[in-house]
């Protein structure tokens, strides 16, 4: 690496280190056709999943496109609000712009009917009993609070029922 | 005009930490790509075109940083280009550069990737809050601890298989003056017992975040004997790979992804390989959690499916066993985002010079170079040899 | 170099605001489009390239999902540049000269309302001595107008001239977002914007995507009655800061245009990526080019300018002119950074 070396009259100044430029932007976020419809089904508190045309899958919740087919989703199947747990991971890290309380599981939740899992939280029972199969409901916020936005769902909690045989959701782990 | 061979006579690189409070993002990239040239006994002059590759711009809050850039990297008057691939971006952007070579375009390609992480928020831009949805995104880690877990649950792996990875990458990195961490404290226990982040997979079983940049010079068949000639043996390439696949789509592998593998096989087609345990001397693969290391065993074909645990166990990656992997010490051990694809490029290629010092393999002389990106859906891999490619 | 030629163009048809789609949703129909008019499905192609922007998504690693709207399933080979389509197009050329593969499908979009794009484009600037400033794109390239202005390299008229041709060739551009009758003399006697800029020597606000298709040798005279052939194609970068370089003249596009040879056939038509109307007459002149060359029928990035795909646009136009038997040599030029820091020019011939 070449030396740089200074004017004379630039010696007793103090070398700047670092400068601090906040930048701050604003967006408008769009959802979409068909996770708008996703989420005005959710201000129903009713969970639509969307059907692929090509390979009969749904997708849950819908993102405009089955990403295999590249072709639009369009054919609406309501689901149920119970599903069953195929991953999870118990979050107990710090970070800038969170807002979760630790710590607190994010899991995989593969709702009864659909063929991909939905992310969303696990609450109402201990970090370490969260375990794949299990089968877990969702709590919704007051009737008021509601709107066409995921968290709208306060979280999942457990049934209590007993666990999904491996079977039915081995393909989504 | 059919391919031309390509050849790497350069490496540079920076030594990775938490913080290089003493250079600009410019700075830090045109130390790697100086040291590079040095490598390669060129100057600035000599290079017709440069290829840049980082994470996403949110990173540093740079837009589009190759506009920046072209006056540090020596590019003005040149052709530059930015290659964004999300976390294989710095293999992708090698191999975008190797293929200005292969075409006949330019005689000789500076390529450079990097990450300043300490002038970024990285937890932040990979965890940026999607409206509509629940803020639980907890970085990448949160993304991939539940399909870790899926790993465990399929192969029945013990649970220390993990530790064993991380133990070893990060002795490895004490070897290469480099890295970032050199841990010389570190031990099983140490490992075992220190934080769950993500349960299940603990502080250090995961990577650090780092300021660093890694640069290859790349030239053809003629500049690669001319450097043989000189005493300085160049990494010939002798196949690459990209494959993508979507992020998620109902039934998809996320523990042994299929692009992963359709992408080794590709790379090892060209090279002409058939057994890959047998016939690649050393391995430099993305791990950025240690338990990606026997799954991506398993992902490139060097063990079966469920099985790559026991290559760790046995003590087959470490640095003594039959297939090394991450002697650098890895992400594990240096993770500057988007250089970590190339710095694994830049390894395999050390290796198969004889340029790795104390984390050498003694007659390396087929490696393979392997990052991944994304909700590991992104791919990108190449092979590079110590003898010229047939044709 | 293997004979390459650009064989289908796809666009949507652009406009001020899309709120109605997503990126995937707004994608899928112009992939569509464009491979039917290439006669072939998405298991033809080898190989994909994209080019998008972050920062105009506002969100990180915002191309990924956007992949989904060409179903990559099986797995494809596949790349990104966080840069206009135009130099996605150009990675893919490279692709396929060594042989990897023999169609490639390019696409590229960018949404310019979902943030203040004024705010947002000055992310581009050196972060440690412009950035800072949040120079804004229109005021720079006011800069660069009055520069010119004042070196008497163009008039304010001739300006004037470019938008009104712009307003015109737009109305037979069904994809265009801003056409209409317009006289020079009538738009100069509007109210500058940021002077010596007129909003309407400034470019539109546009949320739109192209997709071009590709294709090698053989491949190419199969699926296209005329293939548009690239018989040259480079691009070159200046420095960054604007005071180290000349702003009246584009240095980097006379270099490209000379390694891609645009003087050794002449061409004519040329479909110029200039979002500012000044520019346009910079671009003109570097370019090499006559009075005698048809200039952005399309209309141009004036007409509509989705940001990362107006250049790939610009080269599928030109492109497009040579398939339908309008020209037989035509030049697509596209620019990166502010005040024209970077520049790509590609000459396409019909056989």
């Amino acid at each position: 690496m070449s030396e740089i070396t200074l004017p004379a009259r630039l010696d007793d100044l103090e070398m700047v280190k670092s400068i601090r430029t906040p930048a701050r932007l604003e967006y408008d976020y769009m959802p979409g056709a068909a996770p708008s419809r996703f989420l005005q089904g959710v201000a129903q508190k009713r969970l639509l999943g969307q059907r692929c045309p090509v390979c009969r899958k749904v997708y849950v919740p819908a993102r405009g496109c089955c990403p295999t087919d590249g072709v639009p989703t369009e054919e609406e199947v309501e689901l149920p609000h119970v599903g069953t747990v195929t991953s999870f991971c118990v979050v107990n890290v710090q970070f800038y712009g969170q807002v979760m309380e630790l710590p607190y599981v994010s899991a995989l939740i593969l709702l009864d009917g659909s063929d991909i899992p939905l992310m969303h939280l696990i609450q109402e029972v201990d970090a370490r009993e969260v375990h794949m199969g299990q089968r877990v409901e969702a709590v919704w916020v007051p009737d008021d609070e509601i709107g066409p936005t995921l968290e709208s769902i306060k979280y999942f909690r457990p049934t209590g029922e007993p666990d999904a045989a491996w079977d039915t959701y081995k393909d989504n782990v | 005009m059919g391919k031309q061979r390509v050849a790497i006579v350069g490496i540079g690189q920076t030594h990775h930490t938490a913080v290089r409070g003493d250079v600009s993002i410019a700075g830090l990239v045109r130390e790697a790509a100086q040291r590079a040239l040095d490598d390669a006994q060129m100057s600035w002059a000599d290079i017709d075109a440069v290829v840049i590759g980082k994470a996403p711009d949110f990173f540093e809050g740079v837009m589009m940083p190759e506009l920046y850039l072209a006056d540090a990297l020596g590019a003005v008057g040149k052709p530059m280009f930015r290659v964004h691939t999300a976390g294989s971006v710095g293999g992708s952007t090698a191999i975008v550069a190797q293929d200005l070579v292969a075409a006949g375009i330019h005689e000789r390609v500076l390529t450079v990737a990097f990450e300043k992480q300490s002038e970024s928020e990285a937890m932040w831009a990979l965890s940026m809050k999607i409206p509509f949805q629940p803020p639980m995104h907890a970085g990448a880690g949160g993304y991939f601890a539940p399909h870790i877990r899926g790993y465990m649950q399929r192969s029945g792996a013990p649970d220390h298989i993990g530790i064993l990875v991380a133990l070893k990458d990060r002795q490895n990195a004490l070897k290469n003056p480099y890295a970032h961490l050199h841990e010389h404290d570190i031990t099983f226990d140490s490992v075992k017992d220190s934080m769950m982040l993500w349960d299940p997979i603990r502080y250090s079983e995961t990577c650090p975040s780092s300021d660093g940049a890694c640069a290859l010079v790349i030239t053809n068949e003629k500049g690669g004997d001319a450097a043989a000639a000189a005493g300085r043996p160049p990494a010939w390439v002798k196949g690459t790979a990209f494959r993508s696949e979507p992020t998620m789509f109902a039934g998809r592998d996320q523990v042994n992804p299929v692009g992963g593998t359709e992408c080794a096989r590709d790379v090892y087609a060209q090279a002409g390989i058939t057994d890959p345990r047998k016939q690649i001397d050393v391995v430099e693969m993305y791990v950025p959690f240690s338990w990606f290391e026997p799954m991506w065993l398993e992902n490139l074909l060097f063990a079966e499916e469920g099985q790559g645990w026991k290559m760790v166990e046995d003590g087959a990656t470490q640095m003594d066993g039959d297939l090394p992997v991450n002697c650098s010490g890895g992400v594990l051990s240096s993770n500057p985002i988007g250089a970590s694809g190339m710095l694994r490029f830049g390894e395999a290629a050390m290796q198969v010079r004889g340029q790795a010092g104390e984390h050498q393999i003694d007659g390396a002389r087929t490696a393979l170079g392997h990052a991944y990106g994304g909700g590991s859906q992104f791919f990108a891999m190449w092979i590079v040899g110590a003898d010229k490619p047939e044709s | 170099m293997r004979d390459v030629a650009i064989i289908s163009l796809g666009q949507t048809d652009h406009a001020r605001e899309r709120n109605d789609v997503n990126d995937v949703e707004m994608l899928m129909p112009v992939l569509a489009d464009a491979m039917k008019a290439a006669n072939i499905t998405k298991d033809r192609v080898d190989f994909v390239c994209s080019g998008s922007s972050d920062y105009l998504a506002g969100q990180g690693f915002s191309f990924v999902t956007t992949l989904d709207a060409f179903g990559p399933w099986p797995p494809i080979s596949e790349s990104h540049v966080d840069m206009d389509g135009a130099w996605a197009l150009y990675e893919a050329w490279v692709k396929m000269q060594s042989g990897h593969a023999d169609i490639s499908l390019i696409y590229a979009y960018g949404r310019s309302s979902p943030g203040d794009i004024r705010r947002v484009m000055s992310r581009q600037l050196d972060p440690y001595y412009t950035a800072p400033l949040w120079a804004d794109p229109v005021s720079l390239a006011a800069l660069q107008a009055r520069a010119g202005l004042e070196a008497g390299s163009f008039t304010e008229e001739q300006m004037a001239e470019v938008v009104a041709a712009s307003r015109r060739n737009a109305k037979a551009n069904p994809h265009a977002q801003l056409s209409g009758d317009a006289e020079a003399k009538a738009l100069l006697d509007e109210d500058y914007f940021v002077s010596p800029l007129h909003k309407h020597d400034c470019p539109p606000i546009t949320d739109g995507a192209a997709c071009v298709i590709i294709a090698a040798g053989d491949v190419a005279r199969e699926l296209s009655d005329r293939p548009a052939w690239i018989r040259g194609f480079d691009h070159r970068i200046e420095p960054n800061a604007l005071g180290v370089r000349d702003l009246t003249t584009s240095v980097s596009t006379r270099q490209a245009a000379d390694k891609a040879q645009v003087a050794a056939g002449g061409v004519d038509v040329a479909e110029i990526h200039a979002p500012f109307s000044h520019q346009e007459l910079i671009l003109r002149d570097a370019l090499g080019l006559g009075d005698d060359v048809s200039i952005n029928p399309s209309g141009g990035a004036l007409a509509a300018n989705p940001i990362m795909a107006a250049g790939l646009i610009r080269l599928g136009e030109a492109a497009a002119r040579i398939g339908r038997g309008e020209a037989d040599r035509a030049l697509g030029h596209a620019t990166s950074g502010v005040c024209l820091q970077q520049n790509l020019v590609c000459v396409l011939e019909g056989e």
